[in-house]
């Protein structure tokens, strides 16, 4: 009974982080149940999966935007205007795809800085800045792809970024191996991670949660790295797409919870006078946040062109209603200063798992945008709810 | 005898914890100029504001006669109707609206639901004809001076038929002619029957202007004076201002050592170019290692202006003049500059500027030295748990742990997690602006001992505060400011509340 009542006493505690996990896990239960099992499969999985990725890294981006309290409307065609030049550079230039990619992240780069200025430099709203932004990059979009119309990308190692999966080294009775022994690492390095943590927090006397809490959380969490990466074993394993996800989730996670940097960018968010009088540089963060921005943009842009295995005119639209919808469902709260990264990959893919349930059940497409906005307004709801609790 | 226009009679209104009106007692004749003197948080606003009915009937007790009638005024268009306006000293207008629309907001000119505005414009002439104000009304707001504007906010209450003017600080914001004309102003409106409250700290004002004065001093009624008996004259107000007994009680410093010079301003100025006016005025000031001076003066006289002007500026302020730390001339570009020469700011505003108040104790405390508890970039979460329960104990916070989100604190404890936050960047100056405002007598006696320890340790302070009895109690040495200008200063053992009331109200 204990170690029930500590493990509700979590839960309820920390119900704001995980919300939407569980709100996840109902809507995949509820469709796997629905449906059969059907949307449990490996192959659906994996194709859900690969279909939030060029979504999941904008709204990890976008998260920090809002949590800077901006916005940034203009990641869609700047994905998409950006996916065509990265098409055009492969195919009509010729370049190799280890040259186009940095070339096209540094375009975006220079994307984000110009926002930044906009933003924090000339002190537009970013809301307007970013509009103009979408109007010119869509423009742009239409301009690159007028004389040639949809641009097909015949490279093979660009389309596996959006297509192609790690190679499988050997299959272990119809499972993919490598991924196994990724899982198997990711599991492990899990385990260093939180050992670490708890030695350290004992090493300076610090409280920890019971052992037995312990235990079951690792067991709980390890138990989901590995049934998902063996329901991805039994297709055809991790996609690049996929581990592009994790890494930059990875990344993007130390940076918000693990550097000085990200202290600041939440300390903007939270306050930005404070932050001002903290000795914080408003500016350089706003700079920072809009360029990785469209950084990942460009990243999405990328994504969904191999994904296509070609740069359309309308590549990006509404991308970034989608990213906005994931990080808010994931988390991020529009006063500012409140959002995790993890919790926009986590949006990303039950505003994906929607869409894709949905379809397996023969949903028709107006109600599936009425129950995707339901389930944002919804999330949104729960956030002021339970800001008001709060610690 | 004349009547009463207004009788407030034993007015009390008490917020969570604070009573700020106890028992007041207050009266206006009909026609008369009646100023309204007290301190900072002396209550002269919060009486206004029960007057006006932002605090609605009910939430004070005590009944308020106006006109013969007991009122009671639910919302502050209640109070309008009867012909009372009260104009803040923070001015009401619409800067993107033309004069003629702010005068006649919410009182439009109209024909059914539909505003005539050739009428409006008519009407508003004949309105700034009265205040004497030769602008065109079809004029922004926001392209007249302050003297205009406040013109305008009066024209808006004469269209109301007002019969009872309040003016909160009128002057503060003006130069000596827009002072006078609207003094003037006021004289002509009492020859026409107007009855008006003005509220002022500056007495040449109040002894030029008043038939009656009446001081407030912790929110009560000390007393009031008619000038036809000669009793309104500065030396007599100030006398009744101050008067408080300092109940609270300063620790002891053990021994005095102060060092060298370590701040020196000369001849310092700062330009607001947002305001259009210089809010610090050629202000020289020197602080000394392990010494405490008071930065002393009422609302609005500058003195947080010119702490922000030292703290690397963050409010962009054009500045004049030398900053000299240590004897070597400084300009600071950003507060990470300021902060990594050793000065610290504690704000006033502590909920506004102040704190995160989303994030937790330890968040918040490490804020402004993140180098501190980081190495490479990267933050080592032990060590600043460990840096938070360092300053949870050392300073008392009393919270849950160190987890719990700054917000939910009490103001006392608040305040203590934000010196934390400053006392952790290492620095050799510390600015506290208001350090004791809104906490109860332990926090503050806490904070002061603080102060003290700090001062051993070598450290020099700067307290701003509006409280005498703490700028007594705790200072070494007293700068008063007024008007953006230090008009003195004061030796600790010469100070006394009397002098320092003089030089604030000049």
């Amino acid at each position: 009974m204990k170690i029930i009542n500590e493990a509700i006493d979590l839960v309820k505690e920390n119900i704001r982080d995980y919300g939407m996990y569980i709100a996840l896990f109902i809507i995949m239960f509820t469709f796997n149940l629905m449906t059969n099992g059907m949307f449990m499969s490996s192959r659906n999985i994996s194709n859900l999966l690969d279909s939030a990725g060029y979504i999941a890294v904008l709204a990890v981006g976008m998260t920090l935007v809002i949590v800077i309290r901006h916005i940034d409307l203009s990641v869609g065609y700047v994905a998409g205007f950006l996916g065509a030049i990265a098409a055009m550079l492969l195919m009509q230039q010729g370049l190799p795809v280890y040259i186009v990619i940095p070339i096209i992240l540094v375009l975006g780069l220079v994307v984000g800085l110009f926002n930044g200025f906009l933003i924090a430099q000339l002190g537009i709203p970013a809301f307007v800045a970013s509009l103009a932004g979408m109007l010119i990059f869509r423009g742009a979009l239409l301009q690159v792809t007028e004389g040639t119309g949809t641009i097909i990308v015949q490279n093979a190692s660009f389309n596996a970024l959006g297509n192609g999966f790690i190679p499988s080294l050997a299959q272990i009775s119809e499972r993919h191996l490598l991924t196994l022994i990724v899982g198997l690492i990711g599991i492990i390095f899990y385990f260093y991670g939180e050992f670490k943590t708890r030695h350290d927090k004992k090493k300076y006397n610090f409280e920890v949660v019971s052992n037995s809490i312990f235990v079951l959380k690792l067991v709980f969490v390890s138990a989901i790295i590995g049934y998902i990466t063996w329901i991805l074993a039994g297709y055809n394993g991790f996609s690049w797409t996929v581990v592009i996800v994790l890494l930059v989730t990875m990344v993007y996670h130390f940076i918000s919870n693990r550097t000085v940097l990200g202290r600041q960018i939440y300390a903007v968010g939270s306050n930005p006078e404070a932050a001002h009088l903290s000795g914080i540089n408003v500016k350089k963060i706003t700079y920072l946040v809009m360029a990785s921005m469209s950084m990942l943009a460009t990243l999405s842009g990328i994504l969904y062109t191999a994904r296509l295995q070609s740069a359309t005119t309308t590549a990006g639209m509404l991308f970034e209603l989608d990213a906005i919808a994931a990080a808010y469902v994931g988390g991020v709260s529009s006063a500012g200063g409140v959002g995790k990264v993890t919790g926009a990959i986590i949006g990303a893919i039950v505003m994906a798992s929607l869409t894709n349930g949905m379809n397996l059940l023969g949903v028709g497409i107006s109600y599936q945008y009425m129950i995707r906005g339901g389930v944002l307004a919804g999330a949104v709801i729960f956030d002021v709810i339970t800001r008001k609790k709060g610690k | 005898m004349a009547n009463n226009i207004l009788e407030m009679h034993s007015i009390t209104k008490t917020f969570p914890g604070v009573k700020a009106l106890s028992d007041v007692n207050f009266k206006v004749e009909e026609g008369e100029i009646h100023c309204l003197i007290g301190e900072n948080g002396a209550g002269k606003s919060t009486l206004m504001k029960v007057l006006s009915g932002v605090y609605p009937y009910g939430e004070y007790e005590g009944d308020i006669v106006y006109q013969g009638k007991v009122q009671q005024f639910n919302k502050i268009s209640d109070s309008v109707e009867v012909g009372i306006a009260i104009i803040y000293q923070e001015l009401a207008l619409f800067p993107d609206l033309s004069v003629y629309e702010n005068i006649y907001i919410g009182n439009e000119v109209k024909k059914g639901s539909v505003i005539n505005w050739n009428q409006t414009i008519v009407k508003a002439k004949a309105m700034l004809n009265k205040v004497n104000l030769k602008v065109n009304p079809e004029v922004l707001i926001k392209d007249l001076g302050v003297g205009k504007q406040q013109l305008v906010e009066i024209a808006k209450a004469l269209s109301k038929d007002v019969k009872l003017l309040i003016l909160d600080e009128p002057t503060a914001a003006l130069n000596e002619d827009d002072s006078e004309n609207l003094l003037e102003l006021i004289k002509q409106l009492k020859k026409q029957g107007i009855s008006c409250i003005m509220i002022s700290h500056k007495l040449k004002e109040v002894v030029a202007i008043a038939d009656k004065a009446t001081v407030l001093r912790d929110g009560q009624t000390i007393c009031t004076l008619d000038a036809n008996k000669g009793e309104i004259n500065e030396r007599t107000i100030i006398k009744h201002m101050v008067g408080r007994e300092i109940n609270d009680i300063y620790p002891k410093r053990p021994e005095k050592k102060i060092g060298d010079t370590v701040l020196e301003l000369v001849n310092w100025s700062a330009y607001d170019s947002q305001l259009g006016r210089d809010v610090v005025k050629e202000a020289s000031l020197t602080l000394r290692k392990g010494e405490i001076i008071g930065l002393a003066g009422l609302m609005g006289s500058g003195r947080t202006e010119l702490a922000l002007s030292i703290f690397g500026n963050p409010k962009n302020y054009k500045l004049r003049g030398d900053l000299a730390l240590n004897g070597q001339p400084r300009k600071f570009k950003h507060t990470s500059e300021a902060i990594k020469a050793g000065i610290a700011y504690v704000t006033e505003d502590r909920k506004g500027n102040g704190l995160f108040l989303l994030q937790n104790i330890t968040n918040n405390v490490s804020a402004a030295k993140l180098s501190g508890i980081s190495n490479n970039g990267i933050i080592n979460d032990n060590e600043e748990i460990k840096v938070a329960e360092y300053y949870k104990e050392s300073l008392h916070i009393k919270a849950s742990s160190i987890e719990q989100h700054v917000g939910k604190l009490s103001g006392g404890n608040q305040q203590k997690v934000s010196l934390g936050k400053w006392l952790f960047v290492g620095p050799n100056i510390l600015i506290l602006d208001e350090p004791t405002r809104g906490i109860d007598v332990g926090a503050k006696f806490e904070i002061y001992s603080v102060m003290n320890k700090l001062i051993e340790q070598g450290l020099s302070i700067i307290m701003i505060s509006s409280e005498l009895g703490e700028v007594l109690g705790m200072s070494d040495r007293v700068y008063v400011m007024a008007e953006g200008r230090i008009k003195g200063e004061l030796a600790a053992a010469e100070a006394d509340q009397e002098k320092i009331m003089e030089l604030a109200t000049q």
